[in-house]
């Protein structure tokens, strides 16, 4: 029954191909740098494979120091924020969804409006507010502000709506506390969803550059997107150093989404923010 | 009787209480303090407090800087929406497909969405270098003449286009390809026993289908290339001669490196009101072919 391979489908085929090639010619290009002894990074014309692979500027990187104690900053930041999102946000969407209480209507209207405000345009009044409760250089400071999602609540609370309340009445019959609903009930009904909003906080968290370039100054403090912002002038013109710090910076969101690149696409399509 | 009926009323309160704390702290908080502050004269510090009334407003109007950073904004945004859009929507064409092929399609096309702008511009800043850069590399290769692309006023935006596209097309790319599996198999099944080819049933069917995703994404896109600032600050730092500088680069270097807390927050104001009017604009238009088509 498989139609035979025509000639627009060889052609889209290969068209595919070459721009995926072009799409991960620059990653490929950052680690053959990194590879590369210090002197051949900065020839001309340009090498394409190191003539002799070396694993020096990874060594000298992690020997330097301040990337291990980056990258545990950013874990725990992502973690944590990756954590409070989703549980603060569940238990809003919930509350929206199944519950009622006076003001119930203007409160979601409010939230859906916090949609529309950039976080970029709160970062001078932000700032202030830290100082003034002192998070300035701590997590909570890189962390609270980034919990707040109105985008996540609404995206869970329209999902939350397309699930029957046969189950709930069910779960209530049996004798089942809200609080237990929303655990035993909507959390494992909704887990896909929750894997995507999951893994789209957590990316978002770690790549995050502008709020907690902010409010770290403190560079023991500072995250890996913050800290790597000061390599390229601290390393002078060391391209392999850098292209390796680079490398170690990347890798393990693109491992992570190798992983869950599945669940990613389904959850796109789950969240129905396709329309 | 009075307490389980106070409870029925008010116990849904509980589940909203924890995120409705932070919304206030986080995001209502700092939306008053910003529009306070912006009648006053207050450093970062805020020690002095004068207030200033509609002064910082009317400065902003005469404030070059203020005009040339929101027109970076737009060139940037203009520049970057239609590829961003575009190359989104052939990339889902192209690996809307099963099997091994399919999942490197997405994964390239995605991957670098996923790192963090940092990494970014470290491996685009070195990519653009003149002398052994790797698009000069190929321009001199061709027989071109070498660009310092980050250090030309005019080649500077272009590149950090470039760059942005390369990084961010992913995540339109998933919501087009999202939206094209969710168009149900019959409907091509039932054009190909009318005898559509190919090239119709991409006209007649799928571009049609997706035009709701694409009004979706056109939004999304402009509110957030408006929101530029990582890269561009990380890549040129705003330059040459302030040739790139977003609006919320100024923003933060009024406010953090020139300590004026109040006019920062007036700028802050005006780009705010300018999101607002796109996305309302563009959700109008949006939910406007909405209705015409369904």
């Amino acid at each position: 029954m498989r139609t035979s391979w025509t000639y627009p489908k060889v052609a889209t085929t290969v068209g595919a191909v070459i721009l995926a090639v072009v799409w991960l010619v620059p990653l490929l290009w950052a680690l053959d740098t990194s590879l590369k002894p210090e002197p051949e990074t900065t020839r001309s014309p340009i090498t394409w494979l190191p003539n002799a692979p070396t694993t020096d500027a990874y060594r000298s990187v992690i020997d330097q120091g301040d990337l291990i104690r980056w990258f545990l900053n950013s874990s725990v930041v992502s973690v944590l924020v990756t954590a409070l999102t989703l549980l603060v946000s569940v238990l809003a969407a919930f509350g929206f969804s199944r519950t009622t209480f006076p003001g119930r209507r203007v409160l979601f209207g409010l939230i859906i409006a916090g949609i529309l405000v950039p976080p970029q345009v709160l970062i001078v009044p932000l700032f202030q507010e830290m100082t003034g409760l002192g998070l300035v250089d701590t997590y909570w400071g890189i962390v609270l502000p980034q919990v707040v999602a109105p985008v996540m609540v609404f995206v869970l609370k329209k999902f939350f709506d397309g699930i029957s309340r046969d189950y709930e009445d069910a779960a209530r019959v049996d004798g089942a506390s809200r609080w237990r609903i929303v655990w035993s009930v909507m959390v494992p009904m909704s887990r896909p969803i929750l894997v995507a909003v999951g893994i789209f906080t957590f990316i978002g968290a770690w790549n995050n550059f502008l709020w907690p370039f902010i409010v770290t100054t403190d560079p023991s403090m500072m995250t890996i997107p913050v800290g790597l912002a000061n390599v390229q002038g601290s390393y002078g013109l060391r391209y392999a150093q850098i292209m390796a710090s680079a490398v170690l910076g990347g890798l393990p969101l693109l491992i992570v989404y190798a992983l869950f690149q599945r669940h990613v696409v389904r959850g796109v399509g789950d969240a129905g923010i396709k329309g | 009787m009075q307490r389980p009926d106070w409870k029925e009323r008010w116990s849904g309160l509980f589940f909203v209480a924890p995120f409705l704390v932070l919304f206030a702290l986080f995001m209502l908080w700092p939306i008053v303090s910003g529009l306070w502050n912006s009648f006053f004269n207050t450093s970062l510090a805020g020690v002095k407090h004068q207030f200033l009334g509609l002064q910082n407003w009317q400065d902003l109007f005469g404030d070059p800087a203020v005009w040339s950073s929101l027109k970076n904004t737009l060139v940037f945004t203009a520049m970057s929406t239609p590829p961003l859009v575009i190359i989104a929507l052939v990339m889902a064409l192209l690996a809307n497909r099963k099997g091994l092929l399919g999942w490197l399609l997405r994964f390239s096309y995605f991957a670098p969405f996923v790192l963090p702008a940092t990494v970014v511009t470290l491996i685009w800043v070195w990519i653009y270098q003149p002398g052994f850069g790797l698009v000069n590399g190929l321009l001199t290769a061709g027989g071109f003449a070498e660009i310092d692309w980050l250090n030309t006023e005019n080649r500077a935006m272009l590149a950090v286009v470039i760059t942005t596209v390369w990084w961010t097309v992913g995540f339109n790319f998933l919501l087009y390809l999202a939206a094209l599996q969710g168009i149900p198999a019959q409907v091509y099944e039932a054009a190909a026993i009318d005898g559509a080819d190919g090239r119709q049933q991409l006209f007649r069917i799928t571009l049609p289908l997706l035009s709701r995703t694409t009004g979706l994404i056109v939004v999304l896109q402009l509110v957030a290339s408006l929101k530029i600032f990582d890269q561009i600050y990380l890549m040129t730092n705003g330059g040459p001669n302030y040739a790139t500088r977003p609006v919320i680069q100024y923003i933060y270097e009024t406010g953090f490196t020139s300590y004026r807390i109040g006019y920062a927050s007036a700028i802050s104001y005006l780009f705010f009101a300018i999101i607002v009017i796109v996305a309302l604009a563009q959700f109008k238009l949006f939910s406007g072919r909405k209705e015409a088509v369904g």
